[in-house]
């Protein structure tokens, strides 16, 4: 049951787009002579232009946050339960902005866009991305929009580390960040997880080194793989036995290698579904930023350190079934913040859907968010 | 922990007065964090406040204060040495079972220790042990069966406790319905009050 009745709705929103003529120079040396970002905004940008909200996408996220299309009206955005008037994002009195990163596969440039250098995909080609290279690019974005400075930049899991390391690069343009689900590093065992599900994408015969487009082909076993292995990393393992536990299809042992337990279908048919549409090179792209995401890195580790340029104010949030990024993950950002002296708060919400939990619709974390963002001035 | 429910302004008013415009204060077991917004408001003290029950800290965030949620009986693992000038807990020091543990976490990542408690000791408290039944007052507002208190001791108690753990008193006040006690604080005082060190060893 929703905790917002049906006027709370966005309504129908519309994507657009804009073309960035100079370069940017990436943190890997390589240089993106062009490019573009598809983004999509709801409410309205006050006059003093001070009360807009910038929501960064994780993995497998779009610019596509709220709201639905007029030609589709079942796609509706990934975090439509939080944003819209009334909600905790509130339309009535933020402008938010949602946007497709850099090597995405939703209309951003990336890894399946032409490269004008050969006139083909850039596939493989395209350069390795980091968090820091999509804050620097959605800094540009804000600069087209006319925001200089963020009221607040909210994300989850990898969209929590660009809100971060946003408060890095740029201290004085951005007041608030909230950090959800999110780690100051991954743990060798998180990057354990992505190397087998790019294993599996760089395995698959129909990858082509990457350049699977000039094939007519797509990795698909590969992307499928690697989803249903990340896939069982984002749920909560308590809420994986109550929803599936051992329940058989057929209702008895089959003595074979068909789908027999539950759980076995839920995650082909999620692997499935997802590798119909992601792009291969894109899944590659996304799981190296993650890897290589340390804003500590060039302070010898000391994260107390790497903070000390913020002036925003924090919202971290964890969730207690979250065992890809756990609550002690969130608190290590938490207690570097406190040694950095900056304004931060922390709750840890009771939520049973594991790394996920940032996106469900649960009542105390949407109060949470909601009294956070309604102590911010504009 | 709801603190602030029984916290009453002397209480504030103490502390306050012994914290300096700007210093960073961390509250333990805040409630809804009135506290630190207090001081925020009257002393300009940048403040943390810390509290374990989500509707507290949602209460917290209401009222616009830094706010972290975490269990104390875990102690302050992860809070630097020395990196509050003050740490407070004020009527909360009864609600937690490692009272030596977190005395000593308070002193570690405090330059001071500031603490509140309800005095078990006193009369009215008497009174209603010696009638043969357990106290329920302005400070000590909980039936038995309903009480978050888990400690239950004296001011007299409590600064054996300090003496022989080598907690310097620094100040003290006593407090009944709002006045200070300067009286045989142990009978007289409901709530008491008391500024701590490091022993020097």
């Amino acid at each position: 049951m929703s905790l917002y009745s049906d006027h709370q709705t966005i309504g129908l929103v519309e994507a657009q787009r804009l073309h960035f003529g100079e370069p940017l120079r990436l943190r890997s040396g390589a240089v993106m002579p062009a490019y573009d970002l598809v983004y999509e905004t709801y409410g309205r940008l006050n006059a003093a232009k001070s009360n807009a909200i910038l929501v960064c996408h994780a993995l497998s996220g779009t610019h596509h946050v709220a709201g639905r299309y007029r030609d589709n009206e079942k796609n509706v955005g990934w975090w439509d339960n939080i944003i819209g008037p009334g909600k905790p994002l509130d339309t009535e009195r933020f402008f938010v902005v949602g946007v497709n990163n850099l090597g995405g596969c939703h209309g951003s440039t990336g890894p399946s866009s032409t490269n004008p250098a050969s006139g083909k995909p850039w596939g493989a080609d395209f350069p390795v991305v980091t968090v820091e290279d999509w804050v620097h690019a959605q800094a540009r974005l804000a600069d087209r929009l006319g925001i200089d400075s963020w009221a607040a930049i909210v994300g989850g899991s990898l969209g929590g580390m660009q809100a971060l390391q946003w408060t890095l690069l740029y201290p004085q343009r951005v007041r608030h960040a909230l950090v959800i689900a999110a780690a100051p590093k991954l743990t060798a065992q998180n990057i354990a997880f992505n190397d087998v599900a790019r294993q599996a994408i760089l395995t698959d015969p129909e990858f082509h080194g990457g350049h699977f487009y000039d094939h007519g082909v797509r990795p698909v076993r590969g992307l499928r793989l690697a989803r249903m292995l990340g896939h069982i990393t984002y749920l909560g393992d308590d809420q994986m036995a109550e929803k599936f536990g051992r329940v058989l299809r057929a209702g008895s042992f089959q003595y074979g290698y068909d789908v027999e337990f539950e759980i076995e279908s839920y995650l082909r048919y999620q692997g499935d579904k997802f590798a119909s549409y992601f792009d291969a090179n894109t899944y590659l792209l996304m799981t190296k930023a993650l890897d290589y995401f340390d804003p500590a890195h060039h302070c010898n580790g000391d994260l107390v350190a790497a903070l000390a340029p913020a002036t925003a104010g924090f919202l971290v949030v964890s969730f207690t079934t979250d065992w890809r990024f756990h609550p002690g993950r969130s608190r290590e950002i938490v207690n570097a913040l406190i040694g950095a002296e900056k304004n931060v708060s922390y709750a840890e919400i009771d939520c049973k859907y594991g790394h996920d939990s940032f996106l469900i619709e649960d009542a105390h974390y949407h109060a949470l968010v909601r009294a956070y963002l309604e102590n911010i001035r504009l | 922990m709801n603190a602030s429910a029984v916290l009453t302004r002397p209480d504030y008013e103490v502390i306050a007065g012994w914290i300096k415009p700007g210093e960073r204060v961390l509250d333990l077991g805040c409630g809804d964090g009135s506290l630190i917004r207090y001081l925020g408001e009257t002393r300009q003290v940048r403040g943390v406040g810390v509290e374990i029950d989500p509707h507290n800290v949602l209460a917290s965030m209401r009222n616009g204060i830094n706010v972290i949620q975490m269990d104390l009986e875990a102690g302050l693992a992860g809070f630097g040495d020395a990196s509050f000038t003050h740490v407070v807990m004020s009527q909360s020091l009864q609600m937690v079972h490692h009272t030596e543990q977190i005395l000593r976490e308070m002193l570690r990542v405090g330059r001071e220790a500031v603490v509140s408690f309800p005095n078990f000791g006193y009369y009215r408290h008497r009174e209603a042990i010696a009638a043969g039944r357990m106290p329920v007052s302005e400070s000590l507002p909980y039936q038995w069966y309903d009480s978050p208190n888990v400690r239950f001791f004296t001011i007299a108690d409590f600064e054996d406790l300090c003496a022989s753990r080598g907690i310097d008193i620094t100040e003290s006040r006593g407090f009944d319905e709002g006045r200070q006690v300067t009286d045989d604080p142990n009978l007289n005082a409901s709530v008491a009050v008391y500024r701590l060190a490091s022993g020097r060893s």
